[in-house]
Parts: structure tokens; C-alpha cells; sequence
């Protein structure tokens, strides 16, 4: 049978049977995932705004060294984050290798320079005029803070998307750092690698038309935010 | 606009916030305490990592060994899967308590070394030369694997390598030494793989590869323009070796699951598990009960 009909008919099965092999393999690809996100949220933010508002000497370095840092390759992310975790590395009396902890840090590492950037880019692109009239009208500089993360939360929103769908469709990283554990760190998308190693090609779609539908799920959500904020 | 104004704006904004983000955050943070719970409660076993080969784990053999054992001992067992030359560093630098690998050389160097103790020679399969049903290098039937190697690389017909250092790809190479030959880019590809993807390689791209009997077994309806060509040269024989890592090079290493973990797999019980696993009606292991082949 051709693997892509295979695929969808199983997902379908997968789905109403509630697989509980694959509902724990989802769960935790959304936990890892959204956690990870949101602590990059809440640390990519405060850092987007203080580059945006301060200047510094080397300021210029700094954000280029950002702009990179927002394509990290996951895989030299994850290496990087096994040999500090490693039993044998610095942090190895943490004992946090092969464990969900593992893959949330990593994927916090990639959302971290993605929330800052496009925070940054979306508070510098808020209008001056703006800006200089809450100046004049005598704004402190944390009301001028909050205006200004008013006026960009579209793109900050934007910002989370972005992080999420890095995220939840990363695979190399987490692979290395969380070891792709049946039961422990197996998620979505290293089952999907194992799936097609095996030659289960109709499983790997399956679990791919998972991924997908509830990603799609998460940015309905999402969107749903962001459109509320604009009509606001 | 007055500053008034703008105090208003800030309150009502930051209540926006509060009321949406709010309820939305604590549902996610509920969900994922939820989930958390889920997954994490169970009877407090004891937790090993084995590291093994892709092929013991893609061929299904770990599935169906291993929750007898973690029954019995109360142990969690978690399985990284990485080729043999990642299982040794990962050995190395302390982060698996036990190995489950297909290297006999670099077995015993582990051992002598140091980084491992307590090796066993727990069970075999074979390797197989496979290719194209017509196969253009005209090597099928042979009985020499190392003559099919030498005659490979004169028909220059397209060969895939595992090229990741696995217990499978320093077999081919042994066999490319032994034939004296130095494999040439032109027609050496090296895929950069597990064996699943680089079967499936072999098979789009008509080309040859060597792989071991388990998994050509448990993927064989993939693969309809593959055949074996060459099998049963004593060269193509495949151990695999168990051993614990060394408890006194690192003070977090699980010894004791380990240990029991190499005494239940070479016990009867665990050899005659492993001799049961079966794909179709092939038997993929056959136990060794600790008499190594070399």
C-alpha cells in the first residue's frame, strides 16, 4: 500500500484509539516544547526590550551576535548541551542527560536569540511619534516600556509562534541531549526518525499528521491571541 | 492625553494581560503539571541506561527482552540507540551504566582500558552482502564475501556504506582491508545512517550494501528489487557483546542493575528469550551463552 494513505488511515486510528504510547509521546513533545517557549518568552522579551531602549557600547555586536544565534543549528545546540550535562562534564552531578530537563534546554537556547530578535526588531519598529509623544506627555520610562510592548505585541506574539513551531519540529538537538528514550524523551518527531529507520513508513506520516494537526492546533490558538490584540 | 489618561491605558493594558494571559497561562501550567504527573509515577525503580546499537533496538529485539527483565528486577531501563562507535564514547564519558554493542575489537579495547569491566559474549546474527535481483557485479551465490568485495570494486558498481563508525560499518571496512582494496568515491558512497535508511538507499539507488540479517529481515517487504548475494562466509558472522561500565571510573554509574542486567541476559532465561524473538517465522538472534567466537 503506498505509505502516505497508510500513514493517514493510521494516524486516524492512532487518534481515536488514543494510543497511549503516542498520547505520552505528544504530551511530552507539547510540554517540552511549550515550556521551553515559555521561558524563552519571558527571558527573550525583557532582553528584546533592554536592546531596544538602551544603548551601549557594543550594543551593534551584540544584537548581530543575536541575529545569528536565531539559526543556531539545533544539532551543535544539542552536542553542546550533552557535554555539559554529561555524567563526566560540568554539570554532571545534576544528573539531568537523557531527561526531558535536557531537551528543554536546549530548545531554549534556539527560542531565547528568536524571541529577543524579533522582539527587538518589532519594539524598534513601533512609531517614533509614538514614542516621543508619551515622552512629552511626561511618561515615566516604564509606562514608555509598557506602551511601546503594547504596540509591538503583534510581533512579539509573532515571536512566540516562530520560537513554537522551531521547537516542536526540532529533532537533532533533543536527540543527542535527551537520548530519544521510549517513555522518557521520545517525542514526535525522534519517533518519527526511529519510525523510518525501521522502514515503518506508514507510522512515521501517521505521527507526522500528529505533529501537524496539533501544531495546528496551538497556533489557532495562538492566532486567536493575536488577532484579539489587534481589534483591541 | 494627560498622564491620567496614560495611567489608565498602562492598568487597562497590563489588566488585559492579566485576565487573558491569565487564565490561559494557568492552563497550560495545569496541563503540564498534569502531564508531568503522568508520565513520572510508577513504583520507584531503580533506573539504568543502556546504550545500544540501532540494530538491536530497530529490529525489536529490546521490546521484547527487556520488560521481562525490568519486571523482575524492578528496574527501569532506558535505551539510547546510537551506533556502536557513539555507544563507546557515551561509555566513556560515564553517561550509560551498561552496553549492548557489535564490535568485538573495540570491545576488548574498552575492557583494556579500563572503561569497561565484566564483558560477556551474549548472542550473534550474521551480515549479509546484498543488491540489485540483477546484479551487475555478478557476485551472487558467492561463498567468499572478501572475493565479492575485490570483484565489486572491479565491476565499479555503485556500494553504500553505513559511513558512521557502527559495529556494521567496521565490519565492511575490515572486509575492504582484507581485500586489499582502498574504496574509491566514484562508486563508495557513504550514507551517514542508520541501516533502515541506508537499505532503503541501496534499494533506490540499485546499488550494494552489507547489513545485518535482523534488520534486512524485519524491513524485506520494502525492499522488493533487493537480494542476498553473498551469506554464510565465517567473516560475516556478527556478535554482539554485553558489558557493564566501569563503576570506578564514575561514582553515579549503576553497577548493581548492570550487573544483574549481564547475569540475567546470559542466564537461560535471558538467552532463551533471545533465541525466542522471532520476525515471521526467522529467528534474527541466536545466543552465544558466553562462548565468544574469536
Amino acid at each position: 500500500m503506498n505509505p502516505i494513505i497508510e500513514g493517514l488511515e493510521k494516524a486516524f486510528e492512532l487518534i481515536i484509539s488514543l494510543d497511549p504510547e503516542v498520547m505520552s509521546i505528544t504530551f511530552l513533545s507539547f510540554q517540552i516544547s511549550g515550556l521551553s517557549v515559555l521561558l524563552g518568552t519571558l527571558i527573550g522579551i525583557p532582553l528584546g526590550m533592554f536592546l531596544s531602549f538602551r544603548d551601549f557600547f557594543g550594543k551593534r555586536l551584540v544584537v548581530t551576535i543575536n541575529s545569528t544565534f536565531m539559526g543556531l543549528p539545533p544539532v551543535v545546540v544539542g552536542l553542546f548541551v550533552y557535554l555539559l550535562l554529561s555524567r563526566s562534564g560540568p554539570f554532571g552531578p545534576l544528573q539531568l542527560l537523557y531527561t526531558p530537563s535536557a531537551m528543554i534546554i536546549v530548545q531554549l537556547i534556539m527560542a531565547i536569540p528568536i524571541v529577543t530578535g524579533i522582539t527587538l526588531s518589532s519594539a524598534n519598529g513601533v512609531e517614533k511619534s509614538i514614542k516621543e509623544t508619551a515622552i512629552s506627555l511626561g511618561a515615566s520610562r516604564i509606562r514608555l516600556i509598557l506602551v511601546v510592548l503594547r504596540e509591538a505585541r503583534f510581533g512579539i506574539l509573532t515571536a512566540v509562534i516562530t520560537s513554537f513551531g522551531a521547537a516542536i519540529s526540532e529533532v537533532g538537538g533533543i536527540m543527542i541531549a535527551g537520548g530519544d528514550i521510549r517513555w522518557h524523551t521520545r517525542v514526535l518527531t525522534t519517533a518519527v526518525v526511529l519510525a523510518t529507520r525501521k522502514g515503518e513508513y506508514g507510522m512515521a506520516i501517521a505521527l507526522g499528521i500528529i505533529l501537524l494537526f496539533t501544531a495546528f492546533l496551538v497556533n489557532l490558538f495562538l492566532n486567536r491571541l493575536q488577532q484579539r490584540g489587534v481589534s483591541r | 492625553m494627560s498622564g491620567e489618561r496614560f495611567k489608565k491605558l498602562a492598568i487597562c493594558f497590563i489588566k488585559h494581560i492579566g485576565d487573558t494571559m491569565k487564565k490561559h497561562i494557568a492552563i497550560i501550567l495545569g496541563l503540564m503539571i498534569l502531564f508531568t504527573g503522568c508520565v513520572g509515577q510508577k513504583k520507584e525503580p531503580t533506573k539504568m541506561i543502556l546504550a545500544s546499537t540501532t540494530s538491536t533496538q530497530d529490529s525489536g529485539l529490546l521490546d521484547y527482552i527487556l520488560p521481562v527483565f525490568s519486571e523482575k528486577y524492578n528496574v527501569d531501563v532506558q535505551v539510547v540507540a546510537v551506533g556502536s562507535g557513539q555507544a563507546f564514547e557515551i561509555g566513556k564519558k560515564g553517561d550509560a551504566d551498561v552496553l549492548l554493542v557489535h564490535s568485538p575489537a573495540d570491545e576488548l579495547k574498552f575492557v583494556d582500558e579500563g572503561w569497561g569491566v565484566n564483558r560477556k559474549c551474549v548472542m550473534y546474527n550474521d551480515y549479509v552482502i546484498v543488491g540489485p535481483k540483477e546484479d551487475p557485479a555478478g557476485i551472487a551465490g558467492m561463498k567468499d564475501a572478501v572475493s565479492a568485495f575485490q570483484k565489486m570494486a572491479e565491476m565499479k558498481v555503485t556500494f553504500i556504506s553505513r559511513g558512521d563508525n557502527s559495529g556494521t560499518q567496521k565490519k565492511e571496512l575490515s572486509i575492504w582491508k582484507k581485500a586489499s582494496i582502498a574504496p574509491d568515491k566514484a562508486w563508495y558512497l557513504e550514507s551517514g545512517t542508520g541501516m533502515g535508511n541506508t537499505l532503503t538507499m541501496t534499494q533506490e539507488k540499485k546499488a550494494y550494501t552489507i547489513t545485518d540479517r535482523a534488520t534486512l529481515a524485519s524491513m524485506v517487504d520494502k525492499l522488493p528489487d533487493l537480494a542476498i548475494m553473498v551469506e554464510g562466509d565465517k567473516i560475516l558472522l556478527n556478535p554482539y557483546g554485553v558489558m557493564a561500565v566501569n563503576p570506578e571510573k564514575f561514582p553515579t554509574i549503576n553497577g548493581k542493575d548492570a550487573m544483574n542486567f549481564i547475569e540475567w541476559i546470559m542466564s537461560d532465561e535471558g538467552q532463551d528469550l533471545i533465541a525466542s524473538y522471532k520476525k515471521g517465522s526467522q529467528q534474527l538472534f541466536i545466543p552465544l551463552h558466553g562462548n565468544c567466537m574469536t
